[in-house]
């Protein structure tokens, strides 16, 4: 068998990156955690940011709020930290169902230094053990779109309490209604005990230990990945749970770690399968033998890629990423065949070169560049979309290929319509 | 430090990013970090435009900074002169550029680029987008605009209108029709549809007409100054002020052209007898300052509401709105702060709010119908109809917009009169209103899907505009024959009558409420 992409030299330019910075993840990561608020300390425009990128403003009363840095805060006039422990206390006072507060760094308070780490601590003191206080960094000088929830499940690693019982535990946040079907399927393969980072409620916080193996959801987990194993749980690799294959052998990789058979796997799995294949042969049939570039966004790209290159029939011209994990991405290179350019970081004006030259079918960006691009006739998939969607496991995979579907089925519903189309016919 | 969840405005980089993107054959490149980026969609996706804001961004990242960011700044300059070739480039710095004090104006400067360079200050800890979009315009002109003779028929200016405003895309059209029929022909609309060049012959134009003090006042002055060209103080929102703007622009231009008002519907639509049931109407105003002082008026003297708080989140506005309030008896509300906002509408309980989109959302949570006069935006702010708020057609849709929430004339009367209909009762909302009845269970949480919808109303099932234990002395107490009474009224009017009821008992020193003392108040508080 052809090891796939893994050996594809690896496409790096540097300019423009048209990316949300990490602090993106707040936006699902405070719905998923619902004792948490997420306290932003940073600017004006970061908070700009999180009411911009949700695309709607959720205003049910948002778990999470952005201390805004004022001039007499850099000048030296006021203490940050005071100001800092002042906000906090008048936030807890008013949220009396906050048992996690998790200080999140911006780009102005890393570049002012504001030691976040330490704030965290003497807080924790004042307001524990009812509020636990963390920290992470969600810049966009230090991340990129979901690394955010990755820096925020990498913080929580070190604050777990410790267990030598041999359990799994998942890692990513997921939608509880897609957790509970993970969950459910792996009890139905005799996996247990299963736990889950981040929790949805503190209570429910896991341990880790040496007899810890754990399992990564999402692909966007390095630093997670890397604190867990320095804290002596060991990964499971494997491609990832999206599409019947990924699914299947995400279950079965686990399901070796605990000693339990291939074939009780294909036993559990066998009617959501079917399931499953009934759904994604309906969208492959608008997707099977389109052309796809994917612009750097979610890190999702290659697992995508590999989805919809295997089992949905399309073929890859470009296969863009913020950021490339051999260590995580290689059971997916591993799949997907010799073929499109890979790429890491960008220049996003030479990309769009690169997209305009060979005018794919479908265009995965982000929501800065979709309707420059539709106006230019080219079809396009909104990143956001694959982390604010249930996409993972086999209930979930006609859902999946069908948010790729869905841009090309409407391009062909309104082709006599579209403005740029009429022009391009001429 | 200051706690923030929802905010009117961005920050002042954003507003340039407006003036820039409005205009053609103008580049900004920003020196910001990587995630600054997100601005773009502000544009794309908001206000649908089908091509990329014309902002370059450095996007550097930590590894960066003990490097050479400044290197950065002035390849990526090059670089967009290189590929998008405009007329003038400006630069500016976001907040995390403005802390590491590279200088992007004295760099790009010391660039000799071939083009004029405009560089902006942009203090990012002290001020907000409108100031970057008014510093923004003002620094171009400065930069770009010359005396020059005047040009021989008399011509104005429209200054104001950027990428991403209130409606400014139809303002601009009906305004311009207007002057058209004034004999006035535009030279120059800027910064939205103005090239450099186009800049570059404002001085030709006889005098400015502002339609936007937020975004455009400090060039205005500057014209004024440096140009000698005087400019209009009257924001045409509305008939009267319609009207007013035409004859200060006669007195401006010399035009004695008349104009004809046979399209202006709202001063008649507002008189004819259908539109009663809009008498004394308690309405809660916010928004900019500039829609809301005119609102206000609107509101007063031409739909016969009763003004009963009114406030500006831009304390560039403050003193001409705190002057229009005291006129009208109320204490203007100056924040930015959603929440205090929030408790402000609560406390004053109106019957319908007109502000921005986050009141909107108040409104849904209280109950209280609510429309749209100001910014900040939304995609809904976008019609793809033509919908100006300013000259005759934008008093049309002033009276439309703001009559759509409200439950209209005879059905306020039928509601009164059958109030325990199964299907046609209060709390099923207005009934040209699709989508509120069947009513939910009342049992159920407030609709989820409230934040999405889009419709001006609240949903069916958000709580009523006063919750049912308001904060009332202690002394006092509903008798429960007159709690049922109450309940009897409309959902509309029950919040004002339950406030009403217990003004009049603390007046009058009553402990107890009966329905007596509910029907005292009614006569007492009768208009």
């Amino acid at each position: 068998m052809s090891t796939g992409c893994r050996d594809t030299p690896v496409l790096k330019q540097r300019g423009q990156r048209e990316v949300f910075c990490g602090l993106t993840g707040i936006i699902w990561l405070h719905r998923k955690m619902q004792d948490a608020f997420f306290l932003v300390v940073g600017s004006r425009t970061c908070a700009h940011l999180l009411q911009s990128a949700a695309g709607v403003m959720i205003f049910a009363e948002p778990r999470f709020g952005t201390a805004i840095l004022e001039e007499k805060d850099l000048a030296g006039m006021a203490d940050a930290n005071e100001e800092l422990d002042r906000e906090v206390a008048r936030l807890l006072a008013r949220r009396p169902d906050i048992k996690q507060l998790f200080l999140v760094g911006s780009c102005p308070s890393e570049v002012i230094k504001l030691d976040l780490a330490r704030a965290a601590e003497r807080l924790s003191v004042i307001h524990g053990p009812n509020v636990r206080v963390l920290n992470f960094s969600g810049s966009g000088i230090e991340t990129t779109f979901t690394q955010g929830e990755d820096a925020c499940l990498a913080s929580m690693v070190p604050a777990l309490p410790s267990t030598p019982e041999k359990q799994l535990l998942l890692v990513g946040a997921l939608p509880d209604v897609v957790e509970d079907q993970a969950l459910a399927l792996l009890a139905q393969i005799g996996v247990t005990p299963v736990r889950c980072l981040p929790s949805r409620r503190v209570q429910d916080t896991p341990a880790i230990g040496p007899n810890t193996v754990f399992a990564l959801t999402q692909p966007f987990l390095g630093d997670t990945h890397a604190a867990l194993t320095r804290a002596g749980a060991r990964h499971i690799s494997a491609p990832f749970p999206f599409g019947v294959e990924g699914s299947t052998l995400w279950l079965k990789a686990i399901a070796a770690e605990f000693g339990i058979a291939p074939e009780k796997v294909d036993q559990v799995v066998a009617a959501p399968r079917v399931r499953a294949e009934k759904a994604i042969a309906a969208a492959a049939t608008t997707l099977r033998g389109k052309r796809i570039f994917f612009m750097p966004d979610s890190q999702l790209e290659i697992p995508l890629a590999r989805f919809l290159t295997r089992e949905c029939g399309m073929d890859a011209i470009e296969i863009g990423t913020p950021y490339l994990h051999t260590d995580l991405h290689g059971p997916e290179l591993d799949l997907i065949a010799e073929g499109p350019t890979l790429s890491e970081g960008q220049d996003v004006d030479l990309q769009l070169d690169r997209v305009r030259a060979s005018r794919p079918d479908l265009t995965v960006c982000g929501l800065g560049l979709a309707n420059p691009l539709e106006a230019e006739g080219l079809a396009t998939k909104w990143a956001i979309e694959l982390v604010f969607t249930p996409v993972h496991f086999f209930e979930q995979a006609g859902d999946l290929a069908a948010l790729f579907a869905r841009p090309l089925r409407r391009h062909a519903a309104l082709k006599r319509q579209h403005p740029n189309r009429l022009e391009a016919a001429e | 430090m200051k706690l923030a969840v929802w905010t009117y405005e961005g920050p002042p980089h954003v507003g340039a990013m407006r003036v820039a993107t409005g205009m053609t054959g103008l580049h900004l490149v920003l020196h910001a970090p990587q995630g600054d980026t997100y601005a773009d969609l502000l544009f794309t996706m908001i206000e649908r435009r089908n091509h990329r804001p014309p902002v370059s961004y450095t996007t550097f990242q930590a590894r960066d900074l003990g490097a050479d960011t400044s290197g950065l700044f002035t390849s990526a300059c090059r670089d967009a002169h290189a590929r998008f070739q405009p007329q003038a480039l400006m630069v500016a710095a976001s907040c995390t550029a403005e802390l590491i004090q590279d200088d992007p104006g004295g760099l790009a400067e010391a660039m000799d680029l071939p083009v004029p360079v405009i560089a902006l200050e942009l203090p990012s800890y002290q001020r907000k987008e409108n100031f970057g979009c008014d510093e923004a315009f003002l620094q171009i002109c400065r930069t770009l605009a010359k005396p020059m003779p005047r040009s021989d028929r008399v011509t104005c200016n429209i200054l104001g209108p950027t990428a991403l405003g209130f409606r400014h895309r139809d303002d601009l059209a009906e305004i311009t029709g207007l002057l058209s029929e004034m004999g006035i022909e535009v030279n120059v609309a800027a910064p939205m549809g103005a090239s450099p060049a186009d800049i570059a012959r404002m001085g030709r134009a006889h005098f400015n007409v502002l339609l936007y003090p937020e975004t455009a006042e400090s060039a205005a002055r500057w014209c004024e100054k440096e140009l000698g060209q005087p400019y209009t103080k009257t924001i045409p929102i509305g008939a009267n002020a319609t009207r007013a703007f035409i004859e200060e622009v006669r007195t401006l231009s010399g035009s004695t052209l008349p104009v004809d008002e046979a399209r202006m519907r709202q001063p008649w639509w507002a008189a004819s007898v259908d539109s009663t049931y809009l008498t004394g109407k308690r309405v809660f105003l916010f928004g900019d300052g500039t829609h809301v002082m005119a609102a206000a008026k609107v509101a007063r003297d031409e739909m016969g509401f009763e003004v009963c708080g009114m406030g500006c989140y831009n304390r560039e506005q403050a003193r001409p709105l705190r002057a229009l309030a005291k006129e009208f008896g109320l204490d203007a509300l100056i924040t930015d702060d959603y929440l205090e906002v929030e408790r402000a509408i609560e406390d004053a309980a109106p019957e319908m709010i007109l502000g921005t989109q986050m009141e909107r959302h108040i409104g849904k949570r209280l109950g209280i119908p609510c429309a749209v006069i100001s910014a900040p935006v939304h995609v809904q702010d976008f019609p793809a109809r033509y919908s100006p708020q300013m000259g005759f057609e934008g008093a049309n849709v002033l009276f439309d917009t703001w009559v759509h929430p409200l439950v209209m004339g005879l059905e306020e009367h039928l509601l009164h009169m059958f109030r325990d209909d199964f299907e046609f009762h209060d709390e099923a909302g207005p009934s040209h209103h699709g989508g509120h009845a069947p009513r939910n269970d009342p049992g159920a949480p407030a609709a989820p899907a409230a934040a999405d919808e889009g419709g001006s109303m609240p949903p069916p099932s958000a709580p009523p505009a006063q919750p049912d234990t308001p904060s009332l002395p202690d002394n006092i107490i509903w008798l429960s024959c007159a709690e049922r009474e109450l309940k009897k009224i409309p959902f509309f009017v029950r919040g004002k009558a339950r406030r009403n009821t217990e003004k009049f008992a603390l007046e009058k020193g009553l402990h107890e409420i009966s329905v007596d003392t509910l029907y005292e108040a009614k006569a007492h508080y009768a208009r």
